[in-house]
């Protein structure tokens, strides 16, 4: 079978429309993990003792088994309690959470180096524990994670075309009815090959652009 | 009420897939990863823009994609993998790439005067590799390398879409027979948790194996 221009040209406004969604579910699903990823973070660092202990738990367990599993559990387990999402939601709350584990240690680790003699010099000039956090720890916790939590961004992304699974039309599944409905499977699938390919080198470019700029902090 | 028994049979007849799964798939990421990681620190140009390529290539795509790609597409070039063949294949491919630049990490972090003892012990390339260089590396790999095995088993759920009778595939056959869907999906999340679990345990066992003896080497 050889590689044909004129179907490739033929089915790319369809695979343009999946890429929206796919973009869209990464968007909203990054504003997901990070309020989660520091939900989780604030409960393991702050919690009396035992909700701690389940928090980590939870973490553990989630960061332990498969998107695609969790997909399903939401997908299909919700709406016997009575949760009945439509697709994206679900997937955008899969992706929220799974990705929120991962972003709550980057915000646990952030926060844990900022060094004690900062703590200890803001409690000396009478900070409050509000202009603490405002003014002295987060100013400096916060950009070191910034290229961690983009890196992180960039794995969600790469990970959306699991959602096609429980039937979000995002890229990868408008690439496989295109296929199936013609029997053609080699450009629709190089091509979201390539639409990954090209979006995750442009973003890898942007990372360590990211890393440049902010992780000279401590050197000041 | 259901009869549960026959299920879970189904169910663990895919958690045996599973492990196979990972088994071979972790063994071709391991193979995969030190070619790569130590091309990239060869002598030689073209080899290491090879290793190069095939690690942000790999890197930049995700095991989905890659799984349907290996699956749908390779047989118009005249390659028919069975769906294990493909999972192993793209499993082995995608996680040795992120093992090759753990591989490269670790032996770079070997201090220079090691190897210019092995320079001034007029030892051979190989030699300084194989005596000096990869027995104090290993030790360094473990850790990520146990994650990345960690991955690769949440990426084995993936390969039910191709219709490989693994855990999640199963569970999706006991879903559609009996209309019931927490207790499968519920057992087999709790089945990853525990061979995630095994990994990581097996894991930090593996590290005080490999790192007996270099105690002081290191500061």
């Amino acid at each position: 079978m050889e590689w044909d221009w004129e179907f490739v040209r033929q089915t790319m406004p369809t695979l343009i429309e999946g890429l929206k969604i796919t973009i869209l579910a990464t968007a909203l699903g990054s504003v997901v993990a990070a309020v989660i990823g520091l939900v989780f973070a604030i409960l393991r660092m702050t919690a009396p003792p035992p909700i701690a202990r389940v928090t980590s738990f939870a973490v553990e367990f989630i960061r332990g088994t498969p998107l695609l599993v969790q997909l399903y559990f939401i997908f299909y387990v919700l709406p016997d309690i009575g949760i009945r999402l439509p697709a994206l939601v679900a997937g955008v709350i899969g992706l929220g959470i799974h990705y929120g584990t991962y972003a709550a240690e980057v915000y646990r680790a952030g926060i844990e180096n900022v060094p004690r003699g900062q703590w200890e010099a803001a409690k000396a000039t009478n900070l409050t524990v509000r202009q603490t956090w405002i003014h002295v720890i987060l100013p400096q916790a916060i950009p070191p994670m910034i290229p961690a939590l983009a890196n992180y961004l960039i794995a969600m992304f790469k990970e959306t075309p699991l959602l096609s699974a429980i039937t979000v039309l995002e890229l990868m599944n408008q690439a496989k009815s295109i296929a199936n409905s013609n029997y053609r499977y080699i450009e629709p699938m190089t091509l979201v090959g390539v639409f990954f390919l090209i979006m995750s080198l442009i973003s890898v470019f942007f990372l360590r652009w990211l890393e440049a700029r902010y992780s000279r902090v401590e050197e000041r | 009420m259901i009869d549960w028994s026959g299920y879970i049979g189904l169910i663990l007849q895919g958690a045996w897939v599973t492990v196979q799964l990972t088994l071979m798939g972790s063994a071709l990421a391991v193979v995969v990863a030190f070619a790569a990681g130590l091309g990239r620190l060869s002598r030689f140009m073209a080899v290491r823009a090879l290793a190069t390529t095939y690690i942000e290539f790999f890197r930049g795509t995700s095991i989905f994609v890659q799984l349907f790609w290996v699956y749908f597409v390779l047989p118009f070039a005249g390659i028919t993998l069975t769906p294990l063949q493909a999972g192993v294949l793209a499993l082995g491919l995608n996680v040795g790439a992120y093992g090759a630049e753990v591989v490269r990490g670790a032996v770079k972090a070997i201090g220079r005067e090691q190897r210019e003892a092995c320079i001034a012990l007029n030892l051979t390339r190989f030699q300084a590799m194989r005596h000096i260089v990869l027995p104090q590396a290993l030790p360094l790999m473990l850790p990520t390398f146990g994650n990345n095995a960690i991955e690769l088993l949440k990426g084995t759920a993936v390969v039910s879409l191709i219709s490989l009778s693994d855990m999640t595939f199963q569970a999706q056959v006991v879903r559609a027979q009996t209309g019931s869907t927490l207790i499968p999906f519920a057992t087999i999340l709790l089945l990853y948790f525990v061979m995630a679990w095994l990994i990581s345990f097996g894991m930090r066992w593996l590290e005080r194996r490999v790192s007996r003896g270099l105690d002081g080497v290191r500061v």
